[in-house]
């Protein structure tokens, strides 16, 4: 029976060598069984959050609709003249909004997650990654609603739909996976100093200037640049074209941003593991 | 498989930094000391930094209890997250077989706004259960924690001691083999402690447990070995539980005798035990006590009543001498009250004699004294404050 008992060590020093692979190996099997604690606390979180509000669900998507508004009404009012946008230009703000908003979740997401639990993380072991998770879990439920209030917008103004459509959720998934790559690689910096969850949303708003949200790309110049290096372009556009059956120009780019998010997503994955004992010693 | 190595901890150490921004400073430097992997043990402090732990070691087998003590910021906690793997040791290791439960901080993680029912759900999930087991454990849980009809209220509407019963409840379901129990029953009334005592009891022979408290009665009760910690460093170890506990309450000592209440009208000049003035005298169980307060009248016509009692270390009443009152008159400044108990029985330890006197039993109080004298118990070591001489005679009855 003695020898039946898993044995934990806690030691000042690495001990042995552990390879990458056996890292891999642990972080997957980790992941595997925090998954069920991940949806709890998702779900937690979520009826958590709307119990106490009247609006309740409606906030998930009430923010980038008034954001689309605007635009509309900016654009329409001639104080702003947009360029060409290869389509009807509500559904294209619609469905920039929506995504970017996704995306600006997401990038706050893993930060945020952690700073909510840190009394729990501080007082309890268990699987780390399960806070991560289930702010994941969030993010893919707060898309799925805002998906579900942007189809009929869409067909409303006009657009047919096309079979590409099946691919439209990915387009959001990758929206979800980008944020949460950039912020999980900067979650153990941002645990220590808030400084870092004060900027990201700032510089997200900046960033959505650069980025076929709510404007085309310019035709040329500085600005053409910026938005072209701008790894969120390739998945606007190619989610919108997934919706309304664009021709897919962006779709090589797409996946080399959603491949390079994931390689990003375990890597930070693997720091966040290995940093949690130093962040928790300074946290309470 | 009883009495294997559950817990074994060699030379564990660990540094804490007093300063915020320092220590967040060193966060950084930290995180980078991890990703590049750590070969060596830390050997000498950063500046504003000291060691919270210092060089602990100790092995606890299935079975045992071993006890942590020390006062407040002594490193119990920080000891206790080691041994969780909350935060990682700057020295040493811990090696521990088998399922681990904590007891620490019951109901982390509640959410407030959540009814009793969901939370025991998350709760549960977060020490480990799957949601099956949970469902099969639902009726033992809700029956533990004595909620009963506000299951589906909201926790934020629960009093502190009903958020404890329910995290005691679930987590009372773990079947550890090493148990972590940190100060947690503090809050519960007396039923609940009581109960929550027997379901440790239920789990403490097949399991290595370490029990932190400030609670003395609590750890002689439970324990086998104990470490008394101050400032991080081993001050105590070992299997006389008795002794570490008596250091313990020797740190908060004081041989002053505290003036608690006067109105003026008399004062204590000289308290003598056995013909003998000196503090902290020993005295053989069994033998006899003869106290003699002397007194000074400064405005009293009338003998007061003076009443003497004995108390414990932890600040019980113990004993108290039968009351006399002797009302006469009293026309001189100076006066003096006799007692005498023959054969005292007290169990070893450390007491104090506190003193007041009154107009009559129940009248308006002249004069209280705490701690006015201090004296030891020798003799055979047990817990309870009294060792009763008794002629005992085993029988075969037929």
């Amino acid at each position: 029976m003695t020898d039946k008992l898993k044995i934990t060590v806690y030691s000042a020093h690495r001990e042995g060598k552990k390879g990458v692979l056996h890292n891999l190996k642990m972080m997957l099997s980790d992941a595997k069984s925090s998954n069920g604690l991940a949806k709890q606390i998702a779900k937690r979180d979520i009826s958590a959050m709307y119990r106490q509000s009247i609006l309740g669900i409606l906030w998930a998507f009430i923010i980038p609709l008034v954001n689309a508004l605007i635009w509309l009404y900016l654009q329409g009012s001639g104080m702003i003249k947009i360029s060409d946008t290869g389509m009807a230009y509500p559904i294209y703000v619609f469905s920039g909004t929506m995504l970017w908003q996704i995306f600006v979740e997401s990038l706050q997401s893993p930060i945020q997650q952690v700073a909510a639990s840190k009394s729990i993380l501080a007082k309890l072991n268990f699987p780390r990654e399960s806070i991560i998770l289930a702010g994941i879990y969030k993010n893919l439920f707060n898309a799925s609603i805002k998906v579900l209030i942007l189809l009929p917008i869409v067909f409303y103004f006009g657009a047919a739909p096309t079979w590409t459509i099946i691919f439209f959720p990915l387009g959001n998934l990758s929206s979800a996976v980008v944020g949460n790559a950039i912020e999980l690689l900067l979650t153990p910096i941002g645990t220590l100093f808030t400084d870092v969850g004060r900027i990201i949303p700032f510089l997200a708003q900046f960033l959505m200037f650069f980025a076929p949200v709510v404007f085309a790309i310019p035709e040329s110049g500085l600005g053409k640049v910026i938005f072209e290096f701008n790894i969120m372009t390739p998945i606007l556009i190619t989610t919108r074209d997934f919706l309304v059956g664009g021709n897919l120009d962006w779709l090589f780019y797409f996946f080399m941003v959603n491949i390079g998010s994931v390689l990003v997503f375990i890597f930070g994955w693997a720091i966040y593991r290995i940093t949690m004992p130093v962040l928790i010693e300074r946290m309470n | 498989m009883e009495g294997e190595v559950l817990i074994k901890v060699e030379g564990l150490s660990k540094t804490f930094c007093k300063d915020l921004k320092t220590s967040l400073k060193y966060g950084v430097s930290d995180i980078w000391t991890e990703l590049i992997g750590r070969k060596k043990e830390r050997t000498d402090l950063r500046a504003k930094e000291f060691w919270a732990v210092k060089d602990i070691s100790f092995e606890v087998r299935r079975g045992e209890c071993l006890g942590l003590i020390g006062h407040n910021g002594a490193g119990k906690s920080t000891l206790l997250k080691m041994l969780n793997g909350l935060i990682n040791p700057d020295q040493g290791r811990i090696e521990m077989r088998g399922r681990i439960g904590a007891l620490i901080e019951l109901g982390a993680g509640f959410s407030p706004i959540l009814t009793g029912r969901e939370n025991i759900y998350n709760n549960a999930a977060v020490l480990g259960f799957s949601k099956k087991e949970v469902d099969a454990k639902m009726d033992e849980i809700i029956e533990f924690s004595e909620i009963g009809e506000f299951l589906d209220t909201p926790v934020q509407n629960y009093s502190s001691g009903m958020k404890v019963r329910l995290g005691f409840a679930i987590a009372a379901q773990m079947e550890p083999d090493i148990l972590i129990i940190d100060e947690v029953l503090a809050v519960g009334d007396l039923g609940f402690v009581l109960k929550c005592f027997k379901q440790i009891d239920q789990l403490l022979p097949n399991t290595a447990v370490i029990f932190v408290s400030h609670s003395m009665p609590m750890i002689s009760r439970m324990c086998n070995e104990i470490i008394l910690l101050d400032k991080g460093k081993v001050k105590f170890q070992g299997v006389d539980v008795a002794k570490g506990i008596d250091m313990y309450y020797a740190r908060f000592s004081n041989n002053e005798s505290n003036v608690v209440y006067t109105d003026g009208s008399m004062a204590l000049d000289r308290i003598v035990l056995n013909d003998d003035d000196s503090l902290n005298q020993v005295l053989d169980w069994k033998s006899d006590m003869k106290l003699k307060l002397y007194f000074h009248n400064l405005k009293l016509s009338k003998m007061p009543v003076v009443t003497v009692s004995i108390y414990d270390k932890e600040q019980r009443p113990v004993a108290i001498f039968k009351l006399i009152s002797n009302i006469c008159d009293l026309n001189s400044n100076k006066f003096s009250v006799e007692l005498t108990h023959r054969n005292l029985q007290l169990s070893k330890g450390l007491y104090s004699i506190n003193v007041s006197s009154a107009k009559s039993a129940s009248g308006e109080p002249y004069l209280r004294i705490n701690n006015a004298m201090s004296f030891q118990m020798g003799g055979e070591e047990v817990w309870p404050p009294f060792l009763l001489d008794a002629e005992v005679n085993y029988l075969v009855v037929k």
